[in-house]
Order: structure tokens, then sequence, then C-alpha cells
């Protein structure tokens, strides 16, 4: 069966990359855990911790049906801004906006719950979702729009958004949305538009949501013509304008829906699991889900099991910090040191002496590309 | 010490006998790459004072047994001797040390340096404490033009240079290196006639001073006027050897290509209908914002090729960028059957039956990172049968990919692999296939084969023909003037921007045009002196309207 190797050599030439990066990522880590733990005082050269701090880990992601839903609480948000951002990387743009959107997805969403607060679930849920797309995909728009008619550069313009993002959401925290008579800046809880567990103790629906949207945007890239239009306008503006596609219409939709994707995964958040907003609102999904989305080679498979892994460090962390007496901020090295990796894969290939895989991420291209100054006609 | 010391310097009047030692000799090398053995045991020898061709199509071998020489590449197997002995050849620092050097297509100057900066560039020549010495520089490049007759201001900025004067700048900067063996690739690929008889004579004086020119080329007449001896390679290994004064173009061709050639096609007579494209004062900017298109006007019937020649860079591809579509126009008109279509989008350019190849097939023509079907139906992929309404059919597209790989002669294991994967030649293939499967009422064509091999090239000025024989118009724009004079109908030469001189291509004399394209036509009788003027006027890179 020549198919079936083929086939298996394709992905393994796709999945190498990233897994290397992971195990490396886990090796320095290793590292870093027995010279941390050897500088607290009192405490000796342990070259054992990293065993027992990774066991910790694994335990709290899938040891118990409890850690797996938490996995899959910390997974879903990740999943969906993902999603997003690797949309825009397969239509060759660099959203760094993934966290303004989420933001902005949470707050709109927030406040739709409270204002239609006592219109039941089945009107207050479904609207607020749809509030926090709007928000996010208005969010993913802007920077969408200013690319297409003035070619300013999405990675500023993203960053930008996410500082505005952040500003607005303290001011209305402290300011409008203000839940009246409380000592700190929140809002009013979402109530009615809180969304229903339906497994563990905080596996809410927005789960299956973001579950969902693997298919649908795999569906999206792989079966539609929309779908070739953004990877072809990616992998080479210039013949697909040619060719008679339209690259600005293009990289204003892939941004718009981006953010949706970012916007839902807000609302997700905060109508299922923080249920109010504090002006102290603070995440890091959307800086995450880039990560997610480079590990997962932009491909929405991939990045399911990339925010499924991102998920589960997040959700085993506490344990190994208690087990192990490992930091948790230790899962953010070894996220940063993935990415590293990934980003560098000159360097893995050639420590591995892999050849036939893949000589880039292609988003990684990206990066480097749009970092370059492109006209967009 | 057999070593031949590297600059002995021959009597130029004649050519010394062949040394018992080649300067260069290549062993056996081999080169695989995965899936692909790119030189297959190849055995190569250069003597002092030869100019040695190497003659290939693309995707020969001829790069990759070169970049082997330079250090770039490693051999599998082989050995590479110098003068006799064994060499490890590291890198290309290693190369040049040895006195090894080539001279790429695309010239590695840098353009804002003068041309003595340029030459002294990682080689400089120092004073006490650190500083330039500019002025022993100078002189060292002085005396090396004076001595190989080189025409060139060492105080001259490199970007105000024509691309022939760029290239000696390369070749000097070799000399200046005391290169002994020196490798061109496919040098007068950018040049005038003109501009390649000038530096066909500074080969010949190099060759006689004792220096060893390897001539990488695909083009037949030019091998057998300049090379002492040629070596031949396909697929990787060395097919034959000859002697150009004991064979012939057609001879070469089917070493090259494996198989007997046509090596011009029979245009056959013309029938000439309605205008079909009709383009009036016509006026475009380049990126820059620099007017490159200065009002061309011209028209071409149904049933016949209108040839458009010039040095590259004198707003042929503005031209045509704009009649597609993909250019704004900044004034005049373009008119397609009577239709006017000025700035129309390049889907409504191909809804009215114009297909178009362009001279950048990977930036224009393919997206390379996908596969050879989809390449197939990149400007129809939302049509039926392949897509039905917003969902594509990967079945329909597959079909007509295998039926458009038979047709036209694709050479690829599958229609699924990526179109980045195919040789050059096919690529072109692919472009082809797409854009002239179906029935065309204009085919705009901008130098459809440049770099493709010779049974390539073939192929599609056959496809071509066959276009104008069924009643389209063409316009083919091309710098390769033997392309313009054997298939067009009509030839028209831009230059500066504007058409100058329209002719009859069955009568057109190849020198003559080529004057022009030098020259803008102004003293189309003057003499060298004149073409190297106009030829300086025109630089290397998007094309500066010569003023």
């Amino acid at each position: 069966m020549t198919g079936l190797r083929n086939a298996l050599r394709q992905i393994w030439a796709t999945m190498a990359l990233p897994l290397l990066a992971i195990v490396m990522a886990l090796v320095a880590g290793a590292v870093v855990i027995i010279l941390s733990s050897a500088l607290v005082p009192g405490h000796g050269f342990d070259p054992g911790l990293p065993l027992t701090a990774y066991k910790a880990l694994f335990e709290g992601s899938l040891g118990t049906d409890n850690a797996r839903v938490e996995t899959l609480v910390q997974a879903a948000p990740l999943l969906l801004a993902a999603l997003g951002i690797g949309l825009g990387f397969k239509a060759g743009l660099f959203n760094i906006g993934a966290q303004g959107q989420f933001l902005m997805g949470a707050i709109a969403a927030v406040a739709a719950a409270g204002a239609l607060k006592g219109d039941g679930a089945l009107v207050a849920i479904p609207l607020s979702l749809l509030a926090g797309c709007a928000a996010g995909a208005a969010w993913g728009l802007i920077p969408g729009f200013l690319k297409a008619v003035s070619g300013a550069h999405e990675v500023v313009t993203t960053i930008m958004l996410n500082f505005i993002a952040l500003a607005l959401l303290s001011f209305l925290v402290s300011g409008p949305l203000r839940l009246p008579k409380s000592p700190q800046p929140v809002t009013a809880p979402v109530s009615d538009a809180a969304l229903p567990i339906f497994i563990g103790r905080d596996g809410h629906i927005g789960i299956i949501l973001a579950f969902l949207a693997v298919p649908v945007v795999w569906f999206l890239l792989f079966r539609t013509t929309r779908g070739f239009e953004i990877r072809a306008v990616g992998a080479n503006p210039d013949a697909s304008r040619y060719a008679g596609m339209k690259p600005r219409r293009l990289i204003i939709l892939t941004m718009t829906v981006a953010g949706l994707f970012a916007g839902l995964a807000g609302a997700g958040n905060i109508l299922g699991i923080n249920h109010q907003m504090s002006a102290t609102f603070s995440t890091t999904v959307g800086f995450d889900a880039i990560t997610v989305a480079l590990l997962g080679r932009s491909h929405p498979i991939g990045i399911m099991l990339a925010a499924l892994l991102f998920g589960g460090m997040r959700a085993g962390a506490a344990l190994m910090q208690i087990k192990a007496g490992v930091p948790v901020e230790l899962v953010d090295v070894v996220q940063s040191i993935i990415l590293l990796f990934l980003v560098a894969s000159p360097i893995v290939r050639r420590l591995f002496r892999l050849r036939g895989v893949k000589a880039s991420l292609g988003t990684t291209d990206t990066m480097a590309r749009t970092y370059g100054n492109e006209v967009i006609r | 010490m057999t070593n031949v010391p590297p600059t002995t310097i021959a009597p130029p009047e004649e050519v010394p006998p062949p040394p018992p030692v080649p300067a260069l000799e290549m062993r056996g090398i081999t080169k695989r790459y995965p899936g692909v053995v790119a030189n297959d045991r190849i055995d190569l020898d250069v003597k002092p004072g030869e100019i040695h061709a190497l003659l290939g199509e693309n995707g020969a071998g001829k790069t990759t047994l070169m970049n082997i020489l330079y250090g770039l590449a490693r051999p599998d197997e082989g050995e590479i001797l110098l003068d006799g002995k064994v060499v490890d050849i590291a890198g290309p620092s290693d190369a040049i040390a040895r006195g090894i050097s080539m001279v790429h297509q695309h010239f590695m100057l840098v353009p804002v340096l003068s041309v003595a900066e340029n030459i002294i560039l990682g080689e400089e020549i120092t004073r006490a404490g650190g500083f330039l010495d500019r002025a022993a520089a100078r002189d060292r490049i002085a005396k090396l033009a004076e001595q190989f007759g080189f025409d060139v201001d060492p105080d001259a900025q490199v970007a105000k240079l024509s691309v022939g004067q760029q290239q000696r700048v390369e070749i000097l900067k070799a000399l200046y290196r005391d290169t002994r063996i020196l490798v061109l690739d496919e040098p007068t690929a950018v040049l005038t006639p003109q501009e390649t008889d000038e530096i066909f004579l500074l080969l010949r004086r190099l060759a006689e001073s004792g220096r060893s020119i390897i001539f990488i080329s695909h083009k037949l007449y030019e091998v057998l006027a300049i090379a002492d001896r040629i070596t031949v390679i396909r697929r990787g290994r060395v097919v034959g050897e000859r002697l150009p004064k004991a064979t012939t173009e057609d001879d070469l061709a089917e070493l090259m290509v494996g198989r007997e050639v046509m090596l011009s096609v029979d245009r056959g007579e013309s029938h000439p209908g309605a205008v079909v494209l009709a383009i009036d004062d016509l006026r475009v900017k380049d990126d820059r914002g620099r007017e490159v298109v200065r009002g061309v006007s011209l028209q071409v019937r149904a049933g016949e090729i209108l040839g458009i020649a010039g040095v590259a860079g004198n707003g042929q591809d503005e031209l045509v960028e704009a009649i597609i579509g993909l250019r704004n126009v900044s004034g005049g008109t373009v008119t397609l059957a009577g239709q006017d279509v000025t700035s129309a989008a390049p889907r409504q350019m191909h809804d009215r039956g114009v297909a178009y190849v362009p001279a950048d097939r990977h930036r224009y023509g393919l997206i390379l990172s996908f596969s050879i079907a989809d390449n197939l139906v990149l400007n129809r992929y939302n049509r039926p049968p392949f897509a039905r309404g917003i969902v594509r059919n990967d079945a329909a597209v597959l079909e007509e990919a295998t039926r458009a790989i038979g047709q036209y002669d694709i050479r690829t294991p599958s229609a699924t692999i990526p179109a980045g994967t195919l040789s050059g030649g096919n690529q072109q293939k692919v472009v082809v296939a797409r854009e002239f499967d179906r029935d065309l009422t204009l085919l705009v064509l901008d130098q459809p084969t440049r770099g493709l091999d010779v049974g390539s090239i073939e192929f599609i000025h056959r496809q071509i023909i066959a276009k104008r024989n069924a009643s389209t118009a063409v316009l083919l724009v091309s710098a390769e003037l033997d392309e313009i004079l054997e298939v067009s109908d009509r030839i028209a030469v831009m230059y500066g921007g504007r058409l100058v001189g329209e002719m009859d291509a069955r009568t057109a004399d190849k020198n003559e045009v080529g004057l022009v394209m030098a020259t803008g036509g102004r003293t189309a009788q003057a003499s060298r002196g004149a073409a190297e003027d106009g030829a300086a006027g025109v630089s290397t890179g998007s094309g500066e309207p010569p003023a």
C-alpha cells in the first residue's frame, strides 16, 4: 500500500516539527525545574523533580473526570481564538489582535446579558453570544479594512486595538456598565445568559461550540470556494488577483471572521466561567492562541490538538504546584519554549536531520513575509 | 611543483598548446537529492585558457554541478582536482581563495556604490590604521581594465550602468580576485545582440590570458560561437562532448533534449482578420509612480501575432499588465473587439476571452504551494463543474487536471503534487494549459519561454501558432529577439516606454532590430558607440526610461 505509506509520510512531514518542539520544550522545562529548585535555600539538587512535576501536570489535566473537563474548559477559548488566527495565517495575515477581539467579545456579551436580564435563557444566551461575536468581528474588521484600503500593517493595527480594547474595558466596567453600589468596579452578573453546565463542575456548553467550530473551519478552508480563495491569497496574492480573486475583500473577510471566533471565545468565557466582569479582568488567551495556531500549523485539526495540549497544561498546572512545588508559571516557560523552537524551525530540523519534513511552517513564512512592505492592489 | 602559475599570461596572438594537466577536473561527481539524482557520475575537465561550454536543459544538473564547484553544495561521491591535485572546497570563500569565481545571472552588486567600491568589496586594500586605500584599489582596477580592454569607469555609480556594463563589473570583480576559473551562468540572457558580441570578445581575451572559462547556457548558437569545447548534460549525466567545428545546432539540440527537436517552428502564413485589440496613446506608471509606458498605440488583428521586442525594462511588463487589468492606466484607452476595456478587472478580461501568460510565472502564473490540479483551475475554480454553489468539487477538478496533463504533456507523477515541485518547463505548461484551453479572442504573452529548455520552447511556440491559426489575436512580448523573429507576423520594438519602428517579421534583419532595441532607432545606421550610449541609459531595475 504505497497510498497508505505516502499518507503516513505526509502526516509525519507535517507533525514532526510540532512534536519535536513539544518534546524539546519539555526537556528544556525539566532543566529549568532542576536549576530553579536548586536555587531555593535549603533545597538540594533534585534530578527526579521534573518527573514528579510532569506526572502531576499529567494527572491534573487527564487524571480524573474533573481534570479532563477542566482541560476542555481551558482548551475551548484557545481553540476558538486560534482557529481565527490560523485562518488569518492561511490568508497571509498575522493577526496579533485576538486578545483585543477576545476582550471585546467578552464585554459585549456581558453588556448584552445585563440588558437581557429577565428575558429567559433561551433569548439571553444566543443574543449575548451573538453580541460577543459581533463585537469581536468588528474588532477584526477594523484592521482588515485599514489594511485593505491603506495597506496599514495588521500587526501594528491589531496591537494598537488590543490596547484600545483593554482601555475600553476598564472604562465601561468602571463607568457605564458598573454595577450600581458595588464596592469594586464590576459589571452586573450575566444572570439569564449564564451558559448551562453540561458536564463536570464547570463544563459549560461553550465548549461544544468551540469544538463544533473545528469542522466548520475545516469545511470553509478546504471545501468551499471562499476557503480556496483565502488560501490562494495567502499563498500568492498576485497570482490570485490575476485569477480574478479580490485580495482586499478577502483580507477584510478573513480578519472579520477571525475576530468573530475570538469574540465568541471571550463571550463563552464570560458567560460560562466568570459570569461577571471586573475592571481587572485579565487573560492571556489571545496571545497563547497565537502559539496554539502556530503549533497546529494553521490546520483546524492541528489547532484542536494544540489547544487540548495547552488547555491541559493550564488545567494541570495547579496540581503540579501542589504536588511538586513547581510554580504554575513553568507552564508559561514550556509554552514559550515551544514557540521559540517553532519559530526557529531550521535549528530543530538540522538538529534532528529531518529531511522529508516540510521546510517551513508556512505560518512562520507569513510572519517573516508580512513584516516586509508589500503592496496590496 | 607541477602547478601552472596562476597568472601566466600567454602571448595573446596564439592559443597555447594544452598542457597535460587540466586546470580543473571534476571526476565522478554524484549528488543526490531526495527522490532525484541531480548529478550522476559527471566528469568534466577544463584546460587552462579554454572556454568550456556546459550545455543542458533547465534542471539537467548544470547549476548543481557549479554549486558543487563553488562550494555551495557537497558532492555525495566524486572528487574535484585543481591543477591535478585533489581539493576539498569548503565554501564559496574557499572557492574564491582557490581562484574560482562565479558570475551569476542576477548580479551581486551594490547599486549605490561605485564600480571600484563594488569590486574591492570584501577584499579591501587598507592603509595603516585600517583606512581604505581607494587610490591603490582604483589603480589596480584601472590596470586590469586596460589589460583586458574593459570599457568601464571605476568611479561610475553601478546603478547608472547598463546591464552589459554591470556584467563587465562582475567579471572585473573576479579578475581582481585573481580568478583562474571563471564560471558564467547564462551570461547573455540579459544582453542585446551587440552586448553579447562585446562580452564574447572579452571572454576570448580572458581565455587567451590563460584563464579557464566555464560558460553555462542553453542557447545553441552562442555555445557554438564562443566555446572551445562543449559538454552536454542531460538528466544529471554527461551525454556527450563536442567540438564546435564538428557539430551542429541540431546535433546539440538532440543531445540536450534526447530526441529530435524542431529548432524553429514553421509559423506558416497569417490571415489577419478584424482588429481585436486596439490601444491608443496608452500611459502607465510603474510601482514607483514613474511613467514607464509613455503613449503606446498599437493594433492586433484576429489571426496575427504582433511581437514586441525590446531590452527588458523598457515598459513592456507594465504595458501588458495594464492591458490585462493588473495595473491601472494613467492615460489612453484599450479597446477589445470594439468595446472599451481600459482598466477592466482581470476577471472581466478573462470572461471576454482574454488569456495571459505572465513573464514571472512564480508571481502571477502559479501558486507554487498549491497542487497542479488547483493551479489548472485557478481562474475558474468557482464555476461549474469545479464548484457547486460555494462547495468545491474535487473530483471534477482532478478529472480536468488529468485531461490537461495528458493533452499538454505535463510531466508529473501526479496531479496532486505542488506545482512548485515541477521543472520550469512543466510549470509553464501548467500555465499554458490553463490559459490556452478555451476559445480565445486575445492572447497576451510576456516572455512565455524565459528560462525554458529547447523542448518546452518548441512546445509553447507551437501552441501559440495554433492559437493564431484559430483566429486569436496574439500579442507576444519578449526580450528574446530570436523568439520574436521566429514566431511573430509583425514586429514592433519598445524602447523607453514607446513603440519605435515596426516591421514585417519575415523580412526583418536581426542585427537591425537589435540596434533599434539598443538605441531606440534614433540612429539605426550609427556606430557601436551609439549603441552603447543607448544601452547605458537603460538601467537594470524596473526600467528607468532613458531620458
